[in-house]
């Protein structure tokens, strides 16, 4: 027993995926020590993108640095994107002014375009076309007008006991900088928020540990009822096998996602929290367990160690739990793994369907995808709201089939 | 009768009736896949007695042994232990059968739960003899002396598991086992078909043995109708799940009324024909093979 799990420790299939398991659950126990407030806090606006959020005001409070640093193409290449730099040169181009436009590429010299563009429009000039073509001209001009202003923005407080209403309270040159970590009020979404603003990596740890919780409770439900009537119905055998396989074959033949959608239906679903998904998931996967731990167990009680318990006049359930058990073992692991991972998706495809967990104070990998797919994050854009929830579960799934081919090599003598 | 030159073990007075199948029958499935394995047999053992039983693969023999041993249901027919016929529905008198009724079987490599000890299976039968409170001490006493009957050495075995040990030590183990058990009657399923011939010899040594010490009645279940001749007192032919034959091991093997013992007996010579030695490395144990040798070229 020692000598297998060291081989199984050995194995580099099942130390990859183990780690990545660890790994993971390293992660959920470790990062929300590091987090504020609860991973469900809606602390954003739907769907913004992931990095460092930094509060405006406290720019403007927090010290300030001239820096030599020409900000004013670096302003323009963010305001101005390909096709409008692009829309400039066309104007340069019909208006047909004497100037330099030809050679110059919307996508490297931006700044130039924009200050040529700025530096000649005319709106007297017109340009054959409908009116709505040129009315884009001006609304161009006009969004681009001020960006390459250098005279900065003056920050006015209301002050109902000055004459304008407003008391200037400081002026923000085009030059100045202030240190980010100078500002208080900041926060940093690794994945961005998703459709209730919600920070989507605190949320994914969370949900990575949730949906865990429900692979484990829903793994070792199907495993223990699984190899449970597995081997009574294999090592008793008579009428009671019979009615446990008839039992058995009929959870097999109707598809046991179907099964699994009808449950979670007849519960309402206010009280469909994780655990009782996690049940019902592992309700309706027992049978594939069941089935191969019986099959074993017929082999097995042919074996003559099995006749000599029984001559030494031992009783059913000792047979069973010493000369049968540890047998099927390393198969009941592998399965136990396997029940785990599929139990993940499981939980994943319910709640696309809107029938798994109806919580609003814990998220599942499945109801960050649900939630996702609701608030239509895919034509959004907002790729972060689902990217790294799909690849969470394919890591997960990974790493436990890993961990199965592993143990498989070492315990399936035929692949060793 | 013609007493032969052969090692015969000595004879003894086969009296008691010690257990007894009547009509016996064991059918495999239902409807038209029915499959008797055992069809319709009788016999008696008497105490002290070795009896072979004789027949091809698939004659049925385990299927018989396992019936009285009670690991199988009996179809038809029943089985008597003194004239009673046995006692055999609640655990405790199963319990009390087993200390009366045990066995060895073919494949010593199947015999060991390779997850447990060696020891485990030896203080399991102590167990079954009632003395599980009995110091620990004592029980490796008991232990050793058993080990030490099968020629092993208990020191060296213990804390051991089954797959560290060769077969012909597994299957001597197991007859330390009956030597801790001391049954009444115990069937010796084809136990030396697996290991080689040195240790067959030994493993049948022990089994007169125990015959000899224990008055232990032994049934031999074998193929090979000369080792039934060189063990038995009493052999029973089997072929299709019936007896075709029985009685005296003289009777049977000098003369044999049917046909298919007959044969039986016509098939051992038969690797002894000229045409089997003709190769050229087996001319030279010509010395050993006399009759074999006088066809030779
Ligand atoms: N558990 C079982 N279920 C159905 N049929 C069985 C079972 N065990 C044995 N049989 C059938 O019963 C017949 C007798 O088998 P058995 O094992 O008693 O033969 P055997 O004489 O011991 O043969 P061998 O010398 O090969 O051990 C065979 O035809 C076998 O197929
Ligand atoms: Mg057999």
């Amino acid at each position: 027993m020692k000598h297998r799990l060291r081989t199984t420790f050995q194995n580099t299939n099942f130390v990859v995926g183990f780690s990545i398991l660890v790994l993971l659950l390293l992660l959920t126990f470790v990062t929300p020590l590091f987090m504020q407030g609860s991973p469900l806090d809606m602390v954003g606006t739907l769907f913004n993108k992931p990095g460092n959020y930094v509060n405006r005001m406290g720019v403007i409070d927090a010290p300030k640095y001239p820096m030599s640093i020409e900000v004013a193409s670096i302003r323009l290449g963010a305001a101005v994107s390909n096709d409008e730099a692009k829309q400039m040169l066309e104007w340069l181009e019909k208006s047909e002014l004497d100037v330099e436009w030809k050679g110059l590429d919307p996508e490297k010299d931006r700044a130039a375009i924009v200050e040529l563009f700025l530096a000649n429009y005319d709106d007297s000039i017109r340009l054959p076309g409908t009116s709505a073509y040129r009315k884009g001209f001006t609304r161009l001009y006009n969004k681009v007008q001020n960006l390459l202003s250098a005279d900065g923005y003056v920050v006015h407080v209301a002050d109902p006991d000055s004459e304008s209403g407003y008391r200037e309270v400081g002026k923000i040159e085009s030059r100045d900088f202030t240190n980010v970590k100078d500002v208080p009020a900041r926060r940093f979404f690794l994945l961005g928020t998703d459709n209730f603003g919600r920070d989507v990596f605190h949320e994914l740890i969370s949900a990575i540990g949730n949906s865990l919780m429900v692979g484990l409770i829903a793994g070792s439900i199907a495993t223990t009822i699984g190899l449970l009537i597995g081997l009574t119905s294999g090592y008793v055998g008579g009428w009671l096998d019979n009615f446990l396989t008839f039992v058995t074959n009929m959870f097999t033949v109707i598809p046991s996602f179907v099964i699994l959608i009808l449950l979670s239906y007849s519960i309402s679903s206010s009280s469909r929290s994780i655990v009782v998904v996690a049940f019902v998931i592992g309700l309706t996967a027992w049978p594939w367990t069941a089935r191969s731990v019986r099959s074993q167990t017929l082999t097995l009680k042919n074996r003559d160690h099995v006749n000599i318990s029984r001559l030494s006049g031992f009783g059913t359930v000792r047979i069973i739990v010493t000369d049968i058990l540890p047998y099927v073992l390393s198969y009941v692991v592998m399965a136990y793994i396997l029940q785990i991972s599929s139990a993940i998706l499981a939980e994943a495809q319910l709640s696309m369907l809107g029938l798994g967990p109806s919580t609003t104070t814990h998220a599942t990998l499945g109801l960050m995808l649900s939630w996702s797919m609701q608030f239509q994050a895919p034509l959004s854009g907002a790729w972060w709201a689902f990217i790294p929830v799909v690849l969470s579960i394919a890591l997960i799934s990974f790493s436990m089939n890993l961990m199965n081919t592993g143990l498989d090599q070492v315990f399936n003598p035929t692949l060793r | 009768m013609a007493e032969t030159d052969r090692v015969k073990v000595k004879r003894r007075e086969l009296t008691e009736t010690f257990l007894e199948g009547k009509n016996m029958s064991k059918v495999y499935g239902m409807g038209r896949r029915a499959n008797r394995a055992v069809d319709n047999v009788n016999f008696k053992f008497r105490r002290g007695e070795i009896v072979s039983i004789v027949g091809e693969s698939g004659s049925g023999k385990t299927t018989l042994a396992k019936m009285i041993l009670g690991l199988t249901s009996i179809t038809e027919g029943q089985l008597e232990l003194y004239g009673q016929p046995r006692a055999f529905g609640t655990t405790a008198e199963k319990r009390e059968y087993w200390k009366n009724i045990q066995a060895i079987f073919q494949d010593p490599f199947s015999t060991y739960n390779v997850f447990s000890k060696i020891d485990k299976v030896l203080l399991n039968c102590i167990e079954l003899r009632g003395q599980k409170d009995l110091p620990y001490a004592q029980k490796v006493e008991i232990m050793t002396e058993a080990c030490s009957f099968v020629n092993l050495r208990f020191a060296e075995l213990t804390n051991k598991y089954p797959f560290e040990l060769s077969g012909g030590q597994m299957q001597r183990l197991m007859i330390a086992r009956i030597y801790i058990l001391k049954p009444k009657l115990l069937i010796a399923d084809e136990p030396t078909s697996m290991v080689d011939a040195c240790s067959r010899a030994t493993i049948l040594d022990m089994l007169l043995k125990l015959r000899d010490e224990e008055d232990m009645t032994i049934v031999f279940i074998t193929h090979d109708i000369g080792l039934a001749y060189y063990v038995s007192d009493t052999i029973y032919i089997m072929k299709s799940g019936q007896f075709v034959e029985q009685g005296t091991s003289d009777e049977v093997i000098l003369h044999p009324k049917s046909d298919y013992t007959k044969r039986l007996l016509s098939d051992v010579p038969s690797i002894y024909e000229p045409w089997d030695l003709t190769s050229d490395d087996l001319l030279s144990e010509e010395d050993e093979f006399p009759t074999a040798a006088g066809g030779a070229p």
